[in-house]
């Protein structure tokens, strides 16, 4: 065999192995929590609270207490991380000012969540305690939309800069204010590219347990405002683990989880391509 | 012929860079005029002086007046809003907005005011029809503007600047992105439209300034070196510049 020939044969095989290993650990994975796991789910345990410490029952207040801190994180940070990213894409021309502010939120989007964690704790749970209630869904919430809004200035930013100019100049020309273009024209051609930054910001959120911990508290109880402690399916999932040991009750959480983040990711998938398919 | 539009003195300077140089001319009303030249000679730049668009870039400053029906535009009690309302502008690409059809025409009818469902349905038939895309497009009005030929998508720019009822159309190179039938059709519905609207068209194709417009002025690193009936200059052109240009000497 030429030599040539033989590198491409390697070539194959390596690049074949870890494409293969990557997908085989992904299953493995997958497969081997909906093995544990799936022993445990029926109904009752998606809709009843849990006992003994979350070693019985069901997961149905860490269900809710998931989907409360997400969309709660979500109404905090959305309008305010677009809005940054409006204001730094639309309204200023590059300088001093706007590069502090893009360093700053790379840097931001570094920094990890345990370090917002204690911000938080420290901050929301113990400063603002008469305000936000000590550990809280407002707390938690806060501390999360602190953690994503790098995440959704840079998406939101990344994708008013795909609107062609064009489109600004159409819309000027025709006698529109610089807000209306915005309102009417710009967001809306960018918000399939915002919509990537928010299931990105979801997935931290849904996923994260060490700065929640901190700020959410990890009451087993049902959350009943936002000023009450709560517990996310992630939270749940380490705090049986941990404190019960019962790993069948962690692992079929997990499955939730997974499911959950499945269906957040498809809907989300189908939305995106609706919008850019609309006018075509 | 009554003058619409009167510039006098005109300069215009980009930084330190002057863009423009003492123009001085009437443009005609209910008539199509042509500028020409070669690139970077400054003719869309002084398009963009009649709709106020380079008040978008801040190191911009102009001296000089120009005057539209006698009033100063640059004046400070000028609302920039109503004078773009008043002076339309169709762009070298054409620019449909990612809406629908309906929505594209209907949208400086919206943002001026109008809710009203049964008038926008109106104004978006009368505006497609004048642009004369009404019969291609009128079973689709609720389909996307994006999905429309190059062609198309350029009348219906024109029809979305009729829609607020201008004075004035400003058209930048309008059939420079188009095949040659569509630059045709867009150059008919030019000569239909003159006979409303007073129409100021920056051109690249010689042939299409002689074939279209009724005058030509000709422009040469910022400034005007000649203005007059279109027929003259391409025919007689005072200027041994514009002679040259013109007999395409260079460009």
């Amino acid at each position: 065999m030429k030599k040539v020939q033989r590198q491409e044969k390697v070539a194959w095989i390596v690049l074949w192995t870890a494409a293969g290993l990557t997908m085989g650990l992904l299953f493995m994975i997958i497969g081997y929590i909906f093995k544990e796991g799936l022993a445990v789910i029926n109904i009752d345990f998606l809709l009843d609270a849990p006992r003994k410490m979350g070693a019985k029952g069901g997961i149905l207040p860490s269900i809710v207490g998931t989907v409360y801190l997400t969309v709660m994180t979500l109404v905090i940070a959305v309008p305010i991380g677009v809005g940054a990213a409006v204001y730094l894409n639309e309204y200023t021309k590059d300088g001093r000012l706007t590069q502090a502010i893009r360093f700053g939120t790379e840097a931001l989007a570094g920094i990890p969540s345990i370090i917002f964690g204690l911000f938080g704790f420290a901050f929301f749970v113990i400063v603002l305690r008469p305000v936000t209630g000590g550990w809280s869904v407002l707390s938690g919430s806060l501390t999360g939309a602190v953690m994503v809004l790098p995440t959704i200035v840079r998406t939101a930013e990344e994708a008013l800069k795909t609107v062609p100019m064009t489109y600004r100049e159409g819309s000027l020309a025709l006698g529109a204010s610089r807000w209306q273009t915005i309102s009417k024209v710009v967001l809306p051609a960018a918000f399939p590219g915002i919509l990537t930054g928010i299931i990105l910001a979801i997935g931290r959120v849904v996923g994260e347990t060490a700065a929640l911990l901190l700020t959410l508290g990890g009451t087993i109880l049902m959350p009943d405002s936002l000023f009450s402690g709560a517990r996310t399916m992630s939270m749940h999932l380490y705090l049986v683990a941990m404190e019960t040991g019962a790993m069948d009750m962690a692992f079929g959480t997990a499955v939730v989880l997974i499911v959950t983040i499945f269906i957040i990711n498809t809907v989300a998938g189908m939305l995106r391509k609706k919008l850019v398919a609309r006018f075509r | 012929m009554n003058e619409k539009i009167q510039i006098q003195n005109l300069d215009l300077y980009y930084g330190n860079f002057q863009a423009l140089n003492g123009i001085n001319f009437s443009i005609g009303e209910k008539a199509i005029t042509a500028l020409i030249g070669p690139s970077g000679c400054g003719k869309s730049t002084f398009l963009r002086v009649l709709n106020r668009m380079n008040d978008l870039i801040p190191s911009v400053r102009i001296e000089g007046h120009v005057l539209m029906d006698k009033k100063n535009i640059n004046d400070k009690s000028v609302d920039v809003a109503e004078l773009r309302k008043k002076v339309g502008m169709v762009f070298q690409k054409p620019n449909p907005f990612p809406m629908s059809i309906f929505d594209n025409v209907a949208y400086g009818p919206r943002i001026h005011g109008i809710k009203e469902k049964g008038k926008l349905e109106e104004i978006v038939e009368q505006s497609l029809k004048l642009a004369v895309l009404w019969d291609e497009v009128k079973d689709r009005l609720n389909s996307g503007a994006l999905g429309l030929s190059g062609g198309q998508q350029q009348r219906l720019c024109i029809a979305r600047v009729l829609s607020v009822e201008p004075e004035v159309l400003l058209m930048d190179e309008p059939t420079s992105a188009l095949d040659p039938i569509s630059t045709l059709k867009v150059e008919e519905l030019a000569q239909e439209l003159k006979k409303r609207f007073t129409i100021i068209m920056v051109t690249h194709n010689m042939q299409q300034a002689a074939r279209i417009s009724d005058s030509t002025a000709f422009f040469l690193n910022g400034e005007m070196v000649e203005y007059g009936k279109t027929d003259l200059i391409f025919t007689k052109p005072h200027d041994k510049r514009t002679e040259d240009y013109i007999t395409g000497r260079f460009g």
